[in-house]
């Protein structure tokens, strides 16, 4: 089987709940680490990682600039900065111009992400209601990744799943449990 | 579709040209950009190349150097010139609570808020200091390393459009009067009161390549340390603990900290979930 290094995911309105029914599939001592995008009000605390981290799966936190990737972490963007990738793996934060209305973008990370970790990367489209991560999976495709969209049927909102899919570039398209399953199909635990 | 081997040949042109075009730039014009984070640089200048419609960075580095309209444009594309008025309100409230009845002991007052970009938050703090009655015996330096961007901040004219979320921030940073008496609202534009810039003085210092220009009380550096790599950001927090009074204030953005950096023992944490330091005093 094939090994990978990152997962990244974007995902905007109902991405709370999508969310965990995601990172509660994973199996205890899920290794791959998961960097994550959601799209949040600027002013927002961190209620999300917080929520997330009590689900007792994976350790959840906000990414901090300059902190190293490690497995067995799910790393959230913080509201009002986008969140890049650096060539040795560790993260950065910026406050640039909003991309697709949305800081952070899922593009910016994806973008970055798929420079970084090339065909060792899963880029993962879950709902949302704008068209922000579509650019993000091209790349990712074009450094030979694996891209996944929620199925637009069963998401809460399907505009971004659905542009993720318009792109041509998603090689699946599942429910989040098969999502979920995948993923941990993969994982050395 | 590339095979992974040309793109590893591609890969390492790219990084090639990458560092061929930041010497360039820092050789020819003495902006130095080696020391930021490469992810934000690489990005930025990919997009520029784009949006030229050019192949290579190679050929962008070209164009930098024939032709300075494109030097412009790329200063403008490295210097980071998003900002808003009270951006993070907490940190405003803070500022106003915590340090401002400290700085009230003092009978003359030097600001210097670095890399100011487009100045909002230095019409921000310039009308928090009127309210609070220190105005008039501060002296505000509003430095940036971009010219352009600074033009802006001297004008103090921004959209009409953004007024209403600036006003939002004011109160939740504890404004005490009416937003709308700072500015005069004319078609799309708001013009700040003229009389916020009497004692700020707008000019160009670059973080990366210039040094200590004053004797401060406080120093408001916001969003700038998290697009310098460690090294970088060590060399600046050490110009700003050079350019501190002793007893001095530091306040940096919500995702910056001197904890870890060559600084660290220098200073006191203030509030640690707002980034205010305060440089010890040392017998």
């Amino acid at each position: 089987m094939k090994a990978y290094d990152a997962i990244v995911i974007g995902s905007s309105a109902g991405g709370m709940y999508a969310l965990k029914n995601l990172i509660q599939g994973l199996k205890p001592g899920f290794r791959i680490p998961l960097i994550i995008v959601q799209h949040l009000s600027p002013h927002s605390d961190n209620y999300l990682a917080h929520f997330l981290d009590q689900l007792g799966i994976l350790r959840v936190k906000e990414a901090d600039e300059r902190e190293s990737i490690k497995p067995g972490h799910a790393y959230i963007a913080p509201p009002n900065f986008h969140l890049l990738i650096e060539n040795d793996h560790t993260f950065s934060l910026t406050v640039e111009e909003k991309v697709n209305y949305a800081r952070p973008s899922i593009d910016v990370l994806f973008e970055t992400a798929a420079g970084v970790f090339r065909d060792r990367l899963i880029g993962i489209i879950l709902t949302g209601a704008n068209h922000d991560g579509a650019n993000g999976i091209k790349s990712i495709r074009s450094f030979g990744g694996f891209t996944i969209a929620q199925n637009p049927a069963t998401a809460e909102s399907d505009i971004m799943p659905k542009a993720a899919i318009a792109t041509g570039k998603i090689d699946k398209i599942w429910d989040i449990n098969e999502i979920s399953g995948f993923l941990n199909s993969l994982s050395n635990t | 579709m590339n095979t992974s081997e040309n793109q590893d040949i591609d890969d390492s042109i790219l990084q090639l040209e990458l560092e061929l075009l930041l010497e360039a730039l820092v050789r020819q014009y003495g902006y130095d950009f080696r020391n930021y984070n490469k992810a934000h640089v690489k990005r930025r200048l990919l997009y520029r190349m784009q949006q030229l419609g050019l192949k290579s960075l190679s050929e962008l580095q070209h164009h930098i150097l024939h032709q300075s309209s494109t030097l412009a444009m790329i200063l403008k594309d490295l210097s980071i010139n998003v900002t808003e008025m009270y951006r993070d309100p907490s940190f405003y409230l803070s500022l106003r609570k915590e340090v401002i009845p400290l700085l009230r002991t003092y009978p003359y007052l030097r600001i210097w808020h670095a890399g100011c970009a487009t100045g909002e938050e230095v019409y921000s703090f310039a009308i928090l200091l009127k309210e609070e009655g220190l105005y008039d015996r501060s002296q505000i330096y509003a430095t940036d390393f971009n010219t352009e961007v600074l033009d802006t901040a001297k004008k103090g004219i921004y959209p009409v459009s953004k007024i209403k979320e600036y006003t939002f921030n004011y109160q939740a940073a504890g404004g005490k009067n009416s937003f709308s008496d700072y500015y005069t609202a004319r078609y799309d534009a708001a013009r700040f009161d003229p009389e916020l810039r009497k004692n700020i003085v707008f000019a160009s210092h670059n973080l990366v390549t210039d040094s200590v220009f004053a004797e401060t009380h406080l120093i408001i550096c916001r969003n700038v340390l998290i697009y310098f790599d460690r090294s970088l950001q060590n060399k600046v927090l050490n110009l700003f603990n050079d350019s501190l009074i002793m007893g001095g204030f530091l306040g940096l953005g919500s995702k910056e900290n001197i904890m870890f950096s060559t600084v660290q023992d220098q200073f006191l944490i203030l509030n640690p979930n707002e980034k205010l330091f305060r440089k010890k005093i040392m017998k």
